[in-house]
C-alpha cells in the first residue's frame, strides 16, 4: 500500500512536471469558459427576475453551470496524452515496472483534477468580480462535486484514448457525447425554459442532476435532494469510469 | 536455475475477423548468464514472444516461467526482476535523462539515495553524463538508445529483454552497445534480445533460437548451427577447353570430403566440411591431375544460409523487402 502511494505521488509530480513545460493546455483549457464568462454572461443581465432566473442575477445561475461544463470539457480531453504514451512506447515501458495500474492511472487523474481545480479557481475569481455572489459553504461543497465529475470524465477519456489508439477517433467520440451532454444539461439557461421533449431527455443525462446541484448549492440550498443526488450519481459512475480505465490499462498495446 | 522456460506458448490475435497466429507454440529455454538470441525476419513473432515473457501480453496457451516464477500467476514478482528495453524505448521526451533514470528506479522500490547512486553509475558506464540533464528530446538516437539501456539496467535486472537493440544505431553505437552488453554479461545478467541482423546473432549470442511465422526453426550456438547445416563451399573457377570441368569432376567427385558437387561452365562448387582443411588438397588433387585451376573462392556459412536452408527464405531478403 505504501508503495503504491509513493508510486501514485512519484508518477503525480512527473505528470505535474510535465504540464508545467508545456502550459499551452491550460491556456488552452480557460480560454472557453472566459469567453463563455466575459462575452456570453453579461447578455443575460436583463434576464434577471423573469421564470428559471433567481433574483440574485444572472451569474449565479450561470457559473455553476459553466463550473461543471469545465468539469466536462477538460476533463474529456485528457486522453489524448496517453495516446502520445502509446505511440512513444512510455505506456508499455510503465507497465513492465511493478507499478499498479491503479496507480498510473490515479497519477495522470490527479494531475488532472488539480489543473481541473485551478482553472475553477480562476473562473470563480473573475465571476465574483463581474458580480457572482455564491453561498460560500456551498461552494466549498460543490468543490468535491467538481472532482469527482473530472474523475469520471478523465478516466473515460483515458479508457477510449485506449481502446481508439488514435487522435482523430479519440476526438470524434469525445465530440459526439461531450456537445449533447452539455447542451442537454441546463448549463446555459435554465431547462424550465426548454420544451417538455428536452425537459425528458434531460432526466436521462448525469449532468442535468450536477447543474442543478451547482446551482444550489451555489444559492446555499446544501440540503436540497438534488445536491445527494449528484453525488450518489457521480460516485458511482465515477468507480465505473475508473474501473474501466483500468481495465484498459491491462491490454494497452500500440 | 533456467531463467526462462516456456512449453507451447501461444499467441493469436483477432484482426478484422480473421484470427492470425502470431507465435504458434514456442519452447524455450534459457539459462542463467546467458546472451541467447532470437533470430527471425520481422513479423516472425519474436517481439510478441517477448512481451508475453515480459508480461505485457497474456498468452493464448501453453506455460512460461521466467526467473523462476509463473508468468501466468506471478506476474507482479516478474516484474520486480526483469528489465524490458523495446524497440521504441519509451523514455519521456519531456523529462531529463535524469528525470527519466531517477523515477524509473524509484518505481522499482529503490530509495532515493541508492537510485541516485546506481543512476550516476549508470550514465558514466554509458557515457551519458554531458547531456543527463537535457531533455531527452534533443538527444540524437544513439544517446536515446544509450539511455534506454540505462532505464532498463537501473534496478539491476537478474534477466533483460532487448528488442532489436540495435536496430537504427550508427556503427559506432552498435559496437559500443555490444561491448556493454558482454560487460552485463560478465557480471551476471542473464540477456535474451531479438534481432534481424545476422551480425549482431553471430557476434554476441551463446546460444540462438531462429523463428519463423511464429515457431522456433531451430536452436543452437551459432557456430553449431553453422556447421551443421551449410558446410562450406569452395568455388573453383576452371578454364573451359579440354574437357577441364568434367575431367576436375572425375577426379573430385569421389573423394570422401565431398558432401556435394555441382558443376557448370567454367566453374564448380564443392560443399564440404571444414573448407579450409579441404581446399589445399583440392587444389594439390586437381595439379597433380594436371589441370589448372584460375580462381578459387572459399565461403564460409553465414546464418543466411542457414535460415534459408531451414526455412526456404533468405534471411537478408525478408529483410529488405519488409
Amino acid at each position: 500500500m505504501a508503495k503504491m502511494l509513493r508510486d501514485i505521488w512519484l508518477l503525480f509530480l512527473s505528470n505535474l512536471r510535465t504540464t508545467w513545460r508545456s502550459p499551452i493546455w491550460i491556456i488552452i483549457g480557460l480560454f472557453q469558459p472566459i469567453c463563455y464568462l466575459l462575452l456570453f454572461a453579461p447578455l443575460l443581465k436583463n434576464l434577471a427576475g423573469s421564470p428559471g432566473f433567481p433574483r440574485t442575477g444572472a451569474y449565479n445561475v450561470f457559473t455553476p453551470g459553466l463550473l461543471i461544463i469545465i468539469a466536462l470539457y477538460s476533463a474529456s480531453f485528457v486522453g489524448f496524452n496517453l495516446i502520445d504514451w502509446l505511440r512513444s512506447g512510455m505506456l508499455e515501458r510503465l507497465r513492465v515496472t511493478p507499478v499498479s495500474r491503479l496507480a498510473l492511472l490515479s497519477g495522470l487523474v490527479i494531475r488532472d483534477v488539480l489543473l481541473l481545480l485551478v482553472q475553477c479557481a480562476l473562473l470563480i475569481g473573475l465571476a465574483l468580480i463581474m458580480g457572482f455572489r455564491p453561498d460560500v459553504v456551498g461552494l466549498l461543497i460543490l468543490v468535491p462535486l467538481l472532482v469527482i465529475v473530472a474523475v469520471l470524465m478523465a478516466s473515460c477519456s483515458y479508457a477510449l484514448a485506449l481502446a481508439t489508439k488514435d487522435e482523430g477517433a479519440l476526438a470524434s467520440t469525445i465530440n459526439l457525447f461531450v456537445l449533447p451532454l452539455s447542451l442537454l444539461s441546463g448549463i446555459m439557461l435554465p431547462l424550465t425554459l426548454a420544451p417538455e421533449v428536452l425537459r425528458n431527455i434531460a432526466k436521462f443525462n448525469p449532468f442535468t442532476y450536477a447543474v442543478d446541484a451547482a446551482r444550489a448549492l451555489v444559492a446555499g440550498n446544501t440540503t436540497d435532494v438534488s445536491v445527494a443526488r449528484a453525488f450518489v450519481i457521480f460516485a458511482l459512475l465515477a468507480v465505473l469510469g475508473v474501473i474501466w480505465a483500468t481495465r484498459s490499462l491491462r491490454q494497452a498495446m500500440m | 536455475m533456467a531463467m526462462i522456460e516456456t512449453r507451447g506458448l501461444t499467441k493469436s490475435f483477432k484482426a478484422r475477423g480473421k484470427t492470425v497466429e502470431a507465435v504458434r507454440g514456442v519452447d524455450l529455454d534459457v539459462q542463467a548468464g546467458q546472451i541467447f538470441g532470437f533470430l527471425g525476419p520481422n513479423g516472425a513473432g519474436k517481439t510478441t514472444t517477448m512481451r508475453m515473457l515480459a508480461t505485457l501480453l497474456a498468452p493464448s496457451g501453453g506455460q512460461a516461467k521466467v526467473v523462476g516464477f509463473d508468468l501466468l500467476r506471478q506476474a507482479s514478482q516478474v516484474r520486480r526482476h526483469i528489465g524490458y528495453v523495446s524497440q521504441k524505448g519509451g523514455t519521456h521526451d519531456l523529462s531529463t535523462g535524469d528525470e527519466n533514470l531517477l523515477l524509473q528506479g524509484k518505481l522499482y522500490g529503490m530509495t532515493n539515495t541508492a537510485v541516485r547512486k546506481r543512476a550516476n553509475e549508470l550514465i558514466d558506464v554509458l557515457d551519458l553524463a554531458p547531456f543527463a540533464s537535457r531533455l531527452v528530446r534533443t538527444y540524437s538516437g544513439g544517446q536515446r538508445r544509450r539511455l534506454d539501456m540505462a532505464m532498463g539496467m537501473i534496478h539491476r535486472p537478474a534477466l533483460l529483454f532487448l528488442d532489436e537493440p540495435t536496430t537504427g544505431l550508427d556503427p559506432q553505437s552498435r559496437v559500443r552497445m555490444w561491448e556493454e552488453l558482454r560487460r552485463l554479461r560478465a557480471a551476471g545478467t542473464t540477456i535474451f534480445l531479438t534481432t534481424h541482423y545476422l551480425d549482431e546473432a553471430d557476434a554476441l549470442c551463446e546460444r540462438l533460437a531462429i523463428i519463423d511465422n511464429g515457431q522456433i526453426v531451430s536452436e543452437d550456438t551459432p557456430a553449431a548451427l553453422k556447421h551443421q547445416i551449410a558446410g562450406d563451399i569452395i568455388s573453383l573457377g576452371l578454364d573451359t577447353h579440354n574437357g577441364n570441368v568434367v575431367r576436375a569432376g572425375g577426379v573430385l567427385r569421389t573423394q570422401a570430403f565431398v558432401r556435394e558437387l555441382h558443376a557448370h561452365e567454367g566453374s564448380m562448387q564443392l560443399y564440404v566440411e571444414r573448407g579450409e582443411e579441404v581446399l589445399p588438397v583440392v587444389l594439390r588433387l586437381l595439379d597433380s591431375a594436371g589441370l589448372t585451376v584460375s580462381t578459387v573462392t572459399l565461403a564460409r556459412p553465414t546464418l543466411d544460409d542457414v535460415f534459408l536452408r531451414l526455412t526456404g527464405r533468405s534471411l537478408r531478403e525478408t529483410a529488405q523487402s519488409a
